[in-house]
């Protein structure tokens, strides 16, 4: 993201076009050169799995990943991504199977409305990209900018907690007490 | 049916929703994420004003920028609407008066947000200040400007004064009367998902309007378009978009849902309106910001004798669900510990601030906090543990209220006792270390209203059904999904009554050309009312396939089970057929394989005005356990654990029911600890804080461990006995951490949110030898109207008002 090259001057009504890796694949779009990542991946590349809470960088309902790092796509220019690695909600499952992340989601209710789940998604898929075994609280501080209003984030811990250790082989399920309560 | 729960194969499973895939890749489609062709994009201009008359304005410079395709003002929809019969005080855009910063006045509509935004500055408005309401109290000292020319007097918008046997009485009898005053402060739904709508219109001969909207009752937004667009509700279809949160914030008809309707039928192009999340906190209906008063008689062993209870709520700009948000404040004191005498009287101000509405509890989580804070009161003054004073008096089951609300099965006692064991009470009550406390509270809330909005014979919920011959079966409801699981709920009923999978279910909701009406996802009445209308469609399409299917296998229909999506023998489970090849022979016999089904609430033994409020098929009830920490020297509190025991009556998805217990605890924590409403009421009244950043939530840092005990005191009204879980479990947590502040540092913070400099100046107070407290010290003077007497069912009363009672003669249907 230190590597914006903006050649100027830009005609207001000119679109600017870019190439990106999007989902591990290569793309190219063009699109008003005002626009924010949100923007361009909402409206010029139809992917509306990325959602938006408040278009100011405060509730992180909007976070994809660029180059493997999570960011606030309503804070980043869209030009600013040329020639970057771009990944969305979109492109987390593989070949037709979710991404043990969204299976553990799925299994736990950790998406009840949904709407800000595929930034916790990509912010849990970071974390585990870099730490194989985080702590409660480790998981606790790499989602702390987002916002959930339904869960009361206990669920989406269990969830980070359950895939993680699918992700390192284990044959791990999720606990009673988190299913049917403490008895 | 609703079998024994050893029968039961799906009801009572932790399953995954229905919905969990979509929602986990992207794939479910909000509000905003509706694009159609040749859209255009509408904004809306808002009042800079609290309080102003509209003198002039001026849209010609607006019209003329290219690219603007229309312009709308109030008097292009003169027709007013609100959500409630009684308070039909909203117009589209405001016509002749602004009541509040943020108030709808103009709206274009331009080939992109960017040139609709810059035509708004374009509209030229002239405004004449008048006074503005900032609060309450203000409201009721200053009757004049009247922010609206209805209502109960001046500025107040709702008087109620209703009286159950003689409270004077009571209080002799007490050996103990207590009065206390307590504050709640206003808050907001705050959902992630901003409020958006898109509307298409298909001009004559067809003359169809549709309307995408992210709306928790399409029926009402129906209802409204109708009336203020003057079409026939028969050309309108609505249709609610997944809701991204909802918690009642998004329960009203709004302006931006009519005005791009209108936008749409003007320019035949569709047109999107996406709120900013500043606009969010400008829709608001949120909690009432609520001072309450209560005194209360009890006898020696905490029996109360008597309960006399006030309320005064800052009700905001307009009516809202604010005449059933204040019978609320008063309906449920009654239905926890046996209340013999009980007064309640209940004011509603208007006041110059976006209007409140229902937010999760809706007009309850105020006086329960209030009750429970001032039981711990009497607990202590009696020298007794507050639990066990609970548990001394609760509601028996099965019983009427002394306010006629009848109550079915009652789990409090079983909740009491797993938060007292599982969080170490005895232990630790009163007997930690300075800055660590622990406390206690209650609660009960109603799973449905048991009047509609609307008084009307007809169901309060709907179900269709279709089997089709390849096995699946699809399901209409005009239910919400917001979130909560009611599209799981469906699937997973008729899945156990046909013996199907519940993903062999596709569900069709929200959709008013589609589905059935079902009133919408308000007031914890969807798991009841959706699931019995589907148990009766579900088993009227089971007799129809177990007679054709009994026919072929030559045995009794009544020997015939359904599970494993087959139809076989009980005795001999081998001899059977699948479930398609059942419906074959239905279908082939009888034609398509369609029913329906319907719910209507029990008639409410309450007949007095005003016995609309309160009455539920069933109340689930909930017990918390609060630990915090408390810093001295900063007043800071933190909220290590709860926990919490709510009686659901019987997880329908077990799965889901942690997720609203865990959810409305959290929301509970946000309001006890952080969440407020404020507004510089000494400058314009402008909303302080109307961002996600200012407006203070709790994030995964402020969140505490929960431990939940699920408890299933099935209740016969209920579909399989299940409860209401999605907005009770909330209710609780504020009085428990307010009690428990005051166990760790001997300091009653009579208010919420329990912020650090509030209790940093009781603790200063109870320094200098002050009263250790910090909240409200006096409930302004009201002319409350003569009593509504409605003596209590053990009093001889038949549930109507004694003759000659209650102050106006004009009868108003009280809706709920």
């Amino acid at each position: 993201m230190d590597r914006i090259k903006i050649t100027f001057p830009i005609m207001p009504d000119a679109k600017a076009k870019i190439a990106l890796e999007l989902n591990d694949e290569p793309v190219e779009v063009a699109f008003a050169p005002h626009k924010t990542l949100l923007e361009v991946l909402r409206e010029d590349l139809a992917l509306t799995g990325t959602k938006h809470g408040c278009e100011l960088g405060e509730c992180g309902t909007c976070a994809v990943l660029v180059d493997g790092r999570p960011v606030l796509s309503c804070l980043v220019l869209g030009l600013a991504c040329a020639g970057h690695r771009v990944k969305t909600v979109e492109g987390m499952a593989e070949g037709g199977r979710l991404h043990p992340l969204q299976d553990a989601f799925a299994e736990l209710g950790a998406a009840q409305c949904g709407y800000c789940t595929p930034a916790f998604l990509l912010a849990a898929e970071a974390l585990l990209a870099a730490n194989r075994r985080p702590t409660r609280d480790e998981i606790k501080q790499a989602l702390a900018g987002n916002l959930c209003r339904c869960t009361g984030y206990i669920k989406i811990y269990e969830a980070v907690e359950l895939a993680a250790a699918r992700m390192r082989g284990e044959r791990a399920v999720p606990s009673e007490e988190s299913l049917y309560g403490r008895r | 049916m609703a079998g024994a729960r050893d029968s039961l194969r799906v009801v009572g499973k932790a399953l995954r929703k229905v919905d969990a895939t979509a929602k986990v890749v992207g794939a479910t489609k909000f509000a905003d994420d509706v694009a159609l062709p040749r859209m255009l994009y509408a904004k809306l201009l808002r009042s800079p004003h609290p309080h102003a008359r509209i003198l002039r304005i001026d849209t010609s410079r607006a019209v003329a920028l290219a690219g603007v395709k229309a312009v709308l003002t109030g008097k292009d929809l003169p027709i007013p609407f609100g959500i409630l019969p009684v308070s039909q005080d909203e117009h589209a855009l405001a016509l002749d008066k602004v009541r509040f910063v943020g108030d709808p006045v103009a709206a274009v509509a331009a080939g992109s947000e960017e040139t609709a935004t810059a035509a708004l500055e374009l509209i030229d408005v002239t405004y004449e200040a008048l006074r503005p309401v900032t609060d309450a109290a203000d409201a009721v000292a200053h009757p004049e400007p009247r922010i609206h020319d209805y209502g109960d007097g001046g500025n107040l918008h709702k008087l109620i004064d209703l009286e159950f046997g003689d409270v004077a009485e009571g209080f002799a009898e007490a050996d103990l009367v207590r009065e206390d005053l307590l504050f709640f402060e206003g808050s907001t739904h705050l959902p992630m998902e901003q409020h958006a709508a898109v509307a298409d219109w298909s001009p004559p001969p067809d003359g169809k309007l549709t309307l995408w909207s992210s709306t928790q009752t399409p029926h009402y937004v129906h209802r409204a378009l109708a009336k203020v667009l003057e079409l026939s509700p028969a050309k309108i279809r609505v249709i609610a978009t997944p809701n991204g949160g909802g918690f009642g914030g998004k329960s009203d008809p709004f302006s931006h849902e009519i005005v791009v309707a209108k936008l749409a039928m003007l320019t035949g192009r569709p047109v999107k309106i996406t709120l900013t999340r500043e606009e969010v906190f400008y829709c608001h209906r949120g909690r009432h910001p609520t001072l309450m008063w209560v005194k209360t008689g009890v006898k020696k062993d905490g029996a109360i004798t008597a309960m006399h209870f006030k309320s005064l709520l800052d009700g905001g700009g307009y009516g809202s669900y604010g005449v059933a948000s204040t019978y609320y404040t008063g309906a449920l004191q009654t239905v926890t510990y046996h209340v013999p005498r009980y007064k309640f009287q209940g004011a509603r101000a208007f006041t110059n601030k976006p209007p409140c509405g229902p937010k999760r509890g809706h007009g309850t989580p105020q006086p329960r906090f209030a009750l429970e804070v001032h039981i711990d009161k009497i607990a202590e003054q009696l020298g007794m543990d507050p639990a066990e004073l609970r548990l001394k008096h609760l509601v028996p089951p099965n019983s009427l209220t002394a306010n006629w609300l009848r109550i079915g099965s009652m789990g409090l006692g079983p909740c009491i006792h797993k938060v007292v064991e599982g969080s170490g009470w005895k232990e630790k009550f009163r007997k930690l270390p300075p800055g660590k406390g622990i406390g206690l509270a209650c609660s009960s809330y109603i799973t449905g209203a048991g009047l509609a909005i609307y008084w009307n014979p007809m169901p309060h919920s709907g179900v269709q059904l279709k089997c089709d011959r390849g096995g699946g079966v699809t399901v209409f409801c005009g239910s919400t999904e917001i979130g909560q699981g009611s599209d799981s709920i469906l699937a997973m009923i008729v899945a156990e009554v046909l013996g199907v999978d519940p993903f062999d279910i596709a569900i069709v909701t929200g959709d008013t050309d589609l589905t059935p009406v079902d009133l919408g996802s308000y007031s914890s009445r969807v798991t009841l009312m959706t699931g019995n209308a589907a148990i009766q469609a579900a088993e009227r399409a089971r007799d129809i396939i177990a007679s054709h299917a009994a026919r072929k296998l030559a045995l009794p229909a009544e020997r015939l089970a359904f599970a494993e999506r087959r139809v076989f023998d009980v005795e001999n489970p081998a001899r059977g057929l699948t479930f398609a090849e059942a419906v074959q022979l239905a279908e082939a016999a009888e034609g398509t394989v369609g029913t329906v089904g319907s719910y209507t609430p029990p008639p409410s033994p309450g007949r007095y005005r005003g016995a609309g409020v309160g009455p539920s098929p069933a109340y689930s009830y909930s017990a918390c356990v609060a630990e915090v920490d408390v810093d001295p020297a900063t007043g800071i509190v933190r909220v290590p654990r709860i926990f919490i025991a709510h009686d659901v009556g019987r997880s329908i998805n077990a799965a889901t029911v942690m997720g609203q217990i865990e959810g409305s605890v959290y929301m509970g924590l946000g309001e006890a600890l952080m969440e407020e409403m404020a507004y510089r009421g000494n400058r314009n009244v402008v909303h302080k804080i109307p961002s996600l950043l200012e407006y203070k939530s709790p994030t995964t840092l402020e969140m505490c461990d929960v431990v939940t005990y699920v408890v299933e005191d099935p209740d016969p009204n209920g579909p399989f006995g299940a409860k209401e879980c999605g907005q009770g479990p909330l209710l609780p947590v504020p009085p428990a951490v307010a009690n428990a502040v005051y166990d760790a540092v001997g300091v009653r913070i009579d208010e919420v949110p329990i912020t650090p400099e509030k209790v940093f100046k009781a603790l200063r107070r109870k320094a200098k030898g002050e009263a250790a407290r910090y909240g409200p010290t006096a409930f302004p003077d009201i002319v409350w109207p003569e009593p509504t007497r409605v003596p209590p069912p053990w009093e001889g009363g038949d549930g109507k008002a004694a003759e000659g009672s209650g102050g106006r003669a004009k009868t108003v249907k009280v809706p709920v």
